[in-house]
C-alpha cells in the first residue's frame, strides 16, 4: 500500500483459481499487506486502468513455496466458504507459513482460529445438506416411440449456504449409485447417470424449475406427525438444530402450524385419560382384613365406582386355606355387600356342599370390587370388566392376598385368572392346573359358576363337573401344603 | 387398512422410543442397492419435541400380548391395532431412503404369538431389505427377549444394531409393572449379542472378510419416572449394563402420559431436566472417566436437578481443585466443571507448544464463571478463598432457563 493504490486481483470462486494466483504472489514476493484478493463475484469495483499487481519484489519472492498438507486440506474447504474474504486469509495465512511452518498447528492464533471455524462452518454446512436435500421422483419418457420406456429420475433442488455442491456429490454418488439423479442449486448442478457412473455438471437454476411436489410426501407427512410426542413440546431445540431457513426445503414441515395447535389437546387428551389417582394410593399399607375392608368404600382407581351402589369386600375365613376369587359382584352382591349371594352363589355354595367342605372355611371374593353395568330399562345388566379395570383393581386383590396367605388360589372364570395369571391366559386350555403366578405360588382357575347358569343341555353339566373337579383339586393342594 | 393409516398407527405406537440414532456402522456402497452409512449418523428432521428423525421408527404391529402397565401397546390398552407385512415395511424403507428422509429402518414389534414368532418376522423384514433391494443403509432391529439363539445370530449379521430394552431400572419395578417380562431374560438375550459381538471381532482379526455382528453394537432403553426408583439404582443397574455387555448406549425416556394410561402410573410426565440429567451421568461414566457411585450419595440418591452432575461432584470434592490447566493429567482436566471431553484434547495439543491463560480458555468457547473458580492458568490462579466459600454454587451454576433449553440439545450430543 505504499503507493497508497488499492492493488487488487479478482479471483474466481473456486479453489484452483486462487491457488494459481497465490502462487504467483508468492514467487513475485509480494506480501499480503501490499495487495487484495477480492472474490470475482462480490468485487462491484471498476478497475480503473492502473495496474493490478504491485511490482514484483525479488527480494521476498520464493520461487518454491511451502504448502503444507494440512493447510492445503484447510484451505480447499475455506475456499467453498460465502465470506468474500476468504481469499485474503488464506493468502495471508499461506504467506505466514513461508516463515512460520508450523504455524497451522498453532489453533490460537488469530487467522487459523477463523480458517478452522470457517471449516467447521463449511462441514456443518454441508452435513445439513446431506441431511435436508430432498428428492422428488419423476417419471421419464425416453425413446424415439412414444410410452416405450420410462425411467425414475430422483431431482432435488437445495439452497446451501456456502459453495458445496462439488464436496456434496461424493455422498450422494456412493449412497445413490444406481438411481438416476440431479441436484440443483443457484449455482451449479450435478446430474448422475447410474449407468457410466458419471457425474455430469451444468449451470445453475431457480427453484422454480424443480418438480414441485412427490406423491409420497403425504406418507412422509403423516409419519412425521405422528412420530413425535405432543407432551414433550421443544421447538426451540427443534429450531436450533434445524433453522428455519432450511424449512422451504423440507416437505414435512408445512404440516408444522397443525401439528402445533393440535399438540395442546392430544395432551389435553392423554391427561385427561389418566388423571384418575392409581388405586395403590387408595389401598392402606397395612395389610389386614379389618382394615382393607374399611378403607374399599374411598376407592377412586377407576371409574366403576361411580355408577355402583357400593364396593364388595371379601367374605369368610381370615386365614382360609382356600381363596375364591370371582370377577366382579353382580346385581343381589352389588345391593347386598356381599360376595356370592346371587343366582351364581347358590351354585357354588351346591358344589361346595356336594364335595363335603363347608363355604365359611374359604375366602371369597372378586378380582374387581365394583359392580360393571349398562342399564336396560329397569334391568341391570353385567358387563365384563376390561382389562384395565381388572388391572386398576388388583392392588386390592394382592392386599387380601397378603393379608389371608392362602394354602391355593382358585380363580373362578376368565377375568381372575387374567389378574392373577395375566392377560393371555386361556381358561378353556389350561383350568384344572395348579400353576404359579408372580403373585401367589399355587393357582388354580376354573369355569365360573355364573357359565352353568346360562349354559344349556349336556354341557351345562360338563361345566358343572368341570369347577367340582377343580375345587376337589384346590381341597387336596390345601391339604397337602398344610401338612 | 392402507398403508398410510398404518403408518400413523404404528409410527405413534414407536414414539415412546426414545433411541433414533443411526451412527456407528460403516458401510460402504455396495453399487447394487441404495444406501451406505458413514459411522456419523445423520438427522433428516427435527419433530417438535426436538428430537431428531433419523430412522423410519415403527413397530411392525401394536397388538401386543404382555400387560406392562408403562406400555401404550399393552394388551389391556384400548389403542387402535394394526399390523404391517414385512413386504409394506421394506418399501416404505426403501421408498423413504431414496428420496433422502431416512438413513434406514429401527424396526420394533409388540410380542405376538411367542418370542420367537416375532423375532422371526422382524428378521423377515430385514432380509427383504438386505437380501432382494441389497439394501445398504441402517437397519436397528429390536432384539425380543428370549428369543432363541439362532435367531438373535440371524439378525445380528442383518442388523447394525440390535437392542433389547430393560425399560424398567429393577427387578421390583419389573414385577410390578411388567409381569411379562423378566430381567433375567432381557439380560439373557444381551448377553448373547455380547457374546456374538465378541466372537465376531476375534474372527476378523483372523480373517479381513469375517461377516460382521451387530457392528454399530446394542443399546436399551430405561423408563424414568414411572415407579419411585431413585437415580442411584438407575445408574447402578446401567453401569451393570455397560459393564457386563458392553452397551454402545443406554436411553433415559422420562416417562409420558400417554392416551388411555393406567392408573398406577404417574398424572405428570417425568421432567425432562432429571432424564437430562441422567444422560449427563451416563456421559460422565463413559467418557470423563466416573464410576456410576461417585455420582449420587446414600443422602442424596437423585441428581440434582438444578446443576450438573460434574459440578455436584466437583462442589463435594473441592479437595480436588484448583486444577493446573497447564500440567494436569488428562483424566484429571476431565474432571473440571465447565471443561467438555473435546477441549480437554484441544487444550493437550495446544498446552505442548503454548502455555494457557484465561483469554486462551475463552477462545475455546469455556464459561470462564463456571471454570475459573477450579482452574489455574499462567494468568489465573484459583482464589483459595472461593473454595470455601458457600457463595460457590451460587457463582457457577447455569441459570435453569438455559438448562432447560439445552436439555433437548445436549440429550443428541451430550457434551457438558
Amino acid at each position: 500500500m505504499s503507493l497508497g493504490l488499492a492493488f487488487r486481483v479478482r479471483i474466481a470462486p473456486e479453489f484452483a483459481a486462487w491457488r494459481e494466483e497465490a502462487r504467483r504472489l508468492v514467487r513475485e514476493g509480494i506480501a499480503p499487506d501490499e495487495i487484495e484478493l477480492v472474490d470475482e463475484e462480490h468485487d462491484t469495483a471498476l478497475s480503473l486502468g492502473f495496474a493490478l499487481s504491485p511490482a514484483p519484489n525479488p527480494a521476498r519472492a520464493i520461487a518454491q513455496p511451502a504448502v503444507p498438507r494440512p493447510f492445503l486440506d484447510l484451505a480447499e474447504i475455506v475456499a467453498c466458504h460465502s465470506d468474500p474474504g476468504r481469499w485474503q486469509l488464506l493468502y495471508r495465512v499461506l504467506w505466514r507459513l513461508q516463515s512460520d511452518r508450523s504455524l497451522i498447528r498453532h489453533e490460537l492464533d488469530d487467522d487459523v482460529a477463523r480458517m478452522r471455524r470457517m471449516d467447521a462452518q463449511v462441514r456443518r454446512d454441508l452435513h445439513k445438506m446431506h441431511a435436508f436435500l430432498r428428492f422428488r421422483m419423476v417419471t421419464e419418457h425416453t425413446g424415439a416411440e412414444a410410452g416405450e420406456q420410462s425411467r425414475e429420475h430422483y431431482i432435488a433442488w437445495y439452497r446451501p449456504d456456502h459453495r458445496i455442491l462439488p464436496l456434496a456429490v461424493p455422498f450422494f454418488a456412493e449412497r445413490f449409485a444406481v438411481m438416476r439423479w440431479t441436484i440443483l442449486t443457484d449455482h451449479a448442478a450435478a446430474s448422475w447417470d447410474p449407468e457410466t457412473r458419471r457425474v455430469a455438471w451444468g449451470p445453475g437454476v431457480p427453484r422454480s424449475q424443480a418438480p414441485q411436489e412427490d406423491e409420497l410426501e403425504s406418507m412422509w407427512r403423516s409419519y412425521y406427525g405422528s412420530i413425535f410426542n405432543p407432551a414433550r413440546l421443544n421447538t426451540r431445540a427443534m429450531r436450533s438444530e434445524m433453522p428455519v431457513r432450511y424449512w422451504t426445503n423440507l416437505p414435512e414441515l408445512n404440516i408444522l402450524p397443525q401439528l402445533l395447535t393440535t399438540a395442546e389437546s392430544r395432551v389435553g387428551t392423554m391427561i385427561e385419560q389418566q388423571n384418575s389417582l392409581p388405586t395403590n394410593t387408595y389401598v392402606p399399607e397395612t395389610h389386614t382384613l379389618p382394615v382393607l375392608r374399611a378403607a374399599l368404600p374411598r376407592c377412586e382407581g377407576c371409574d366403576l365406582y361411580k355408577p355402583a351402589t357400593q364396593a364388595v369386600f371379601g367374605a369368610g375365613l381370615a386365614h382360609a386355606p382356600i381363596m375364591l376369587v370371582g370377577e366382579q359382584p353382580g346385581d343381589a352382591e352389588d345391593r347386598a355387600g356381599t360376595p356370592f349371594v346371587g343366582p351364581a352363589g347358590k351354585v357354588l355354595d351346591q358344589i361346595i356342599d356336594e364335595l363335603g367342605s363347608n363355604r365359611p372355611a374359604m375366602y371369597v371374593t372378586n378380582a374387581v370390587k365394583h359392580f360393571k353395568f349398562v342399564e336396560r330399562g329397569k334391568r341391570r345388566i353385567h358387563e365384563s370388566p376390561n382389562l384395565r379395570e381388572i388391572a386398576a383393581c388388583r392392588p386390592w386383590l394382592l392386599a387380601e392376598l397378603d393379608a389371608v396367605q392362602p394354602k391355593v388360589v382358585v380363580c373362578l372364570g376368565a377375568s381372575a385368572a387374567k389378574s392373577l395369571l395375566g392377560a393371555k391366559f386361556a381358561l378353556m386350555k389350561d383350568r384344572g392346573k395348579v400353576m404359579e403366578s408372580p403373585y401367589a405360588q399355587r393357582v388354580i382357575a376354573t369355569i365360573h359358576p355364573s357359565a352353568v347358569l346360562r349354559a344349556e343341555g349336556d354341557s351345562k353339566r360338563v361345566l358343572y363337573e368341570f369347577i367340582k373337579q377343580d375345587l376337589a383339586l384346590a381341597e387336596q393342594v390345601a391339604i397337602r401344603e398344610a401338612s | 387398512m392402507q398403508v398410510q393409516q398404518k403408518l400413523e398407527i404404528l409410527a405413534d405406537a414407536a414414539k415412546y422410543d426414545a433411541s433414533c440414532a443411526s451412527s456407528g456402522a460403516k458401510r460402504s456402497g455396495n453399487g447394487k442397492g441404495v444406501g451406505h452409512s458413514d459411522g456419523m449418523g445423520i438427522c433428516h428432521s427435527y419433530t417438535p419435541d426436538g428430537r431428531c428423525v433419523s430412522l423410519l421408527k415403527i413397530l411392525l404391529t401394536n397388538y401386543c400380548t404382555y400387560d406392562c402397565v408403562f406400555c401404550v401397546n399393552r394388551v389391556s390398552s384400548d389403542v387402535k391395532r394394526a399390523r404391517f407385512t414385512p413386504q409394506e415395511v421394506a418399501d416404505l424403507t426403501i421408498n423413504f431412503y431414496k428420496r433422502n428422509y431416512i438413513e434406514g429402518l429401527f424396526l420394533s414389534s409388540g410380542i405376538v404369538q411367542s418370542p420367537d414368532y416375532t423375532m422371526e418376522q422382524l428378521i423377515e423384514v430385514a432380509r427383504l431389505l438386505r437380501e432382494e433391494h441389497s439394501f445398504g443403509g441402517y437397519i436397528h432391529l429390536k432384539a425380543i427377549p428370549g428369543a432363541s439363539e439362532p435367531l438373535i445370530e440371524r439378525a445380528g449379521k442383518l442388523a447394525d444394531r440390535l437392542s433389547a430394552n430393560m425399560e424398567l431400572p429393577t427387578q421390583q419395578d419389573l414385577v410390578q409393572l411388567a409381569p411379562d417380562k423378566k430381567v433375567e431374560v432381557i439380560e439373557g438375550t444381551m448377553g448373547q449379542i455380547f457374546e456374538r459381538r465378541t466372537e465376531a471381532e476375534e474372527e476378523k482379526k483372523r480373517t479381513r472378510h469375517a461377516p460382521k455382528f451387530a457392528p454399530a453394537g446394542q443399546s436399551t432403553q430405561l423408563v424414568v419416572g414411572a415407579t419411585p426408583s431413585t437415580d442411584q439404582q438407575i445408574l447402578a443397574t446401567a453401569s451393570h449394563l455397560y459393564g457386563s455387555y458392553g452397551l454402545r448406549r443406554i436411553y433415559y425416556s422420562g416417562f409420558s402420559p400417554f392416551p388411555s394410561g393406567d392408573a398406577r402410573l404417574p398424572l405428570k410426565p417425568a421432567p425432562l431436566v432429571r432424564e437430562h440429567r441422567l444422560y449427563q451421568a451416563d456421559w460422565l461414566m463413559r467418557y470423563y472417566g466416573f464410576a456410576g457411585h461417585e455420582l449420587t450419595t446414600a443422602e442424596k440418591p437423585d441428581l440434582d436437578l438444578t446443576q450438573d452432575p460434574k459440578l455436584t461432584w466437583a462442589l463435594a470434592h473441592r479437595e480436588f481443585f484448583p486444577v493446573d490447566v497447564n500440567r494436569a493429567s488428562r483424566e484429571v482436566l476431565l474432571r473440571v466443571p465447565g471443561i467438555g471431553y473435546r477441549n480437554v484434547e484441544r487444550i493437550l495439543r495446544i498446552r505442548a507448544y503454548h502455555p494457557l491463560s484465561l483469554e486462551d480458555l475463552r477462545k475455546l468457547n469455556v464459561r470462564l464463571k463456571t471454570v475459573s473458580p477450579f482452574v489455574t492458568t499462567t494468568d489465573h490462579l484459583a482464589p483459595a478463598a472461593a473454595m470455601d466459600s458457600d457463595a460457590l454454587p451460587s457463582a457457577v451454576v447455569i441459570p435453569a432457563q438455559m438448562q432447560l433449553f439445552a436439555a433437548g440439545v445436549s440429550a443428541g450430543t451430550g457434551q457438558l
